[in-house]
């Protein structure tokens, strides 16, 4: 048995093939992405135009790449419209996502508990397309007759939060985030709930001997023991909500060059906006357009690998800490 | 907390009413976000059970759409060939990696890949997509095709196989492999007839969960299957391919009545085979965790 058999070394090729597909997947991009990242520079991120250039004249000599005339590859909308949708996201879903754990832990009875947790497990795997379908259907109208001015009659004093300075449609930063909310709200929850069943059982004899009401066990005692899990299901949650794609792209308007005025102003994100772009991006003979999409994707790709990364080493040292 | 515990008696009744009414609306809120995670869910299956099922009829299974109206033939037909496919990629390298982890893993190596493989399902699946649009599509010159899609599926379900594959594998326990080496069996017969057999229903519902995965994607396939109207002619390249998924994402925006039937009805598709999966596997999977 000291020798590897050429079984195991052959299982051990097969399962190094995953991080290889991950080296292969930043190296291609990197090496189709590298002149569009010597073009851009500083502007990629610090400037809020994308513009394709003038298509129809011979391309220019630009800063030593051959670009077309005018052409400028500005994120920064798309970044803000990222950050803010996952962040409104998160701060939607964290109380939501708290409140559905301890319900499902604490206060569901005990035959239903399995249907009720499988419901908001379910949450988690309804395609993208098919939330982005509702959101369409369902939600931007919502936002639109109700929601919306819901929030423009509380809050309409402040210009954010007025629904008149923006189209009306629904579609925009409020529908991605809820949309975004719907689908990382689970993945918290889950992770929470897990971690509260795992809850010693001393401990809540404790705090309930001390005559803390059952509320109050679960707030006070066993929500300070898994903070930990909690914030690695946030980080876990923020990663799936930044790389979103589909959903985000059906119901955040499309917006392009404009940074959102009001929470109901349509937005882009990173993701999406890969998405949408790369059938006009292909009209670029010089193909500056297509590898800056190609930028777009590796630096979504390296900050979702940074979130992921940190949020599996925060779950992993709660275990490790739960169960010392 | 101290003033709980100093609190004299006589003095705590009023305090003790408020904790109780603390309580109360605390456990109210709960309630309250149980239901704004439960009710969007329960709309949204009722809201395309209700549309699709209107539009569906024989002819939504025999013939194929022209992008307006007509059938889904084309794009169920190409859903089934792009999901099966990917799993002809994904499952021998998913269970592989995840017998490797499960049988030899518990090395530096093992937590490495472990932590690797984690870390790419959480990879945007636009950033897959576009992955395999410079490589396979442009790069190797297939062009839209349905080996492209597959593989780019089979890309994003071989973590997700390979774990599931070690939890289960896991699970069986060490005096089975340990009797089966005992009688002599080879490593390769150990792995196989005895471990993969013992923890087969794991591997078969990460699979399913892998199917279900690959039906209902769609960034990834927009730049690597494309769109076609015609059913599958059987060509893996150089020929595009349709899905369920892109009927719902293009045909929602269409300004036709028909359009919107066809879009909800591939919904209806999509959500019952994810569906019917996941809450499958749940269900048989419970009694034993």
């Amino acid at each position: 048995m000291k020798r590897a058999s050429g079984f195991r070394l052959s299982l051990t090729g097969i399962a190094l093939l995953i991080p290889l597909a991950l080296f292969i997947i930043v190296v291609f991009l990197a090496q189709y992405a590298w002149p569009a990242i010597g073009f851009n520079g500083i502007r990629f991120i610090g400037t809020i135009d994308w513009s394709l250039g003038n298509l129809y004249m011979n391309p220019v000599t630009v800063r030593g790449y051959s670009v077309p005339l005018g052409a400028n590859y500005g994120i920064l909308a798309f970044i803000v419209g990222t950050l803010l949708s996952s962040f409104l996201a998160l701060l939607f879903a964290l109380p939501v996502a708290v409140g559905t754990a301890i319900f499902l832990a604490e206060a569901a009875p005990d035959r239903l508990r399995p249907a009720l947790s499988m419901l908001v497990e379910l949450v988690a795997v309804v395609p993208s397309v098919v939330f982005g379908l509702w959101g369409i259907y369902v939600l931007a109208p919502l936002i639109s007759h109700y929601i919306g001015p819901g929030i423009t009659a509380v809050f309409g004093f402040i210009p954010f939060f007025n629904i008149h300075n923006s189209t009306g449609s629904g579609f925009g930063l409020l529908a991605a985030a809820i949309v975004l909310a719907l689908m990382i709200t689970p993945i918290i929850a889950t992770t929470l709930y897990d971690a509260l069943r795992q809850v010693p059982r001393e401990l809540r004899e404790s705090a309930v001997a001390l005559g803390a009401t059952r509320f109050e066990v679960v707030t006070k005692t066993m929500l300070p023991t898994v903070r930990v899990t909690l914030v690695g299901g946030v980080v876990l949650g923020l990663g799936r909500a930044l790389g979103e794609t589909m959903a985000v792209l059906m119901v955040s308007g499309g917006a392009l060059n404009y940074l959102p005025k009001t929470i109901f102003t349509p937005i882009s994100t990173m993701a999406a906006f890969i998405l949408s772009q790369l059938d006009s991006a292909l009209s670029d003979p010089t193909g500056m357009a297509v590898k800056s999409l190609a930028e777009i994707a590796l630096v979504l790709f390296v900050i979702t690998l940074a979130v992921n990364a940190l949020a599996r080493v925060i779950v992993r040292g709660a275990t490790l800490v739960r169960n010392v | 907390m101290s003033a709980t515990f100093e609190a004299v008696p006589t003095k705590r009744s009023s305090l003790e009413r408020r904790r109780m009414i603390t309580s109360a609306i605390g456990w109210a809120l709960c309630g309250l976000a149980f239901l704004l995670v439960a009710i969007p869910l329960l709309d949204l299956v009722l809201t395309i059970l209700i549309k699709g099922a209107s539009a569906f009829s024989i002819t939504l299974f025999t013939t194929s759409s022209n992008g307006v109206k007509g059938g889904l033939l084309a794009a169920i037909v190409g859903t089934a060939v792009l999901s099966l496919g990917s799993l002809v990629f994904a499952v021998p390298i998913g269970v592989g990696a995840g017998m490797y982890l499960s049988e030899y893993g518990q090395n530096r190596l093992g937590s490495v890949i472990r932590f690797l493989s984690d870390t790419l399902t959480g990879m945007p699946s636009v950033v897959l997509g576009y992955f395999s649009y410079i490589t396979m599509v442009i790069g190797f010159g297939w062009q839209f095709s349905a080996l492209a899609g597959s593989i780019t599926l089979a890309i994003m379900i071989v973590p997700y196989l390979a774990r599931i594959t070690e939890l289960s594998l896991q699970r069986v326990p060490v005096s089975m492999r340990e009797a089966a080496f005992a009688l002599g069996a080879r490593e390769r017969t150990v792995a196989f007839n005895v471990v993969l057999s013992a923890g087969l229903p794991g591997v078969v519902t990460g699979v399913l969960l892998g199917l279900a995965i690959s039906v209902g994607e769609t960034a990834p396939l927009i730049y690597t299957a494309g769109w076609s109207n015609y059913v599958w002619n059987g060509k893996f390249i150089h020929q595009p391919i349709g899905y369920l998924t892109y009927v719902i994402w293009t045909f929602i925006d269409q300004p036709y009545k028909s359009a919107h039937a066809l879009a909800f009805a591939a919904a209806l598709l999509v959500m019952l085979v994810v569906l019917a999966i996941n809450i499958g596997v749940r269900i048989v999977l419970r009694p034993k965790i």
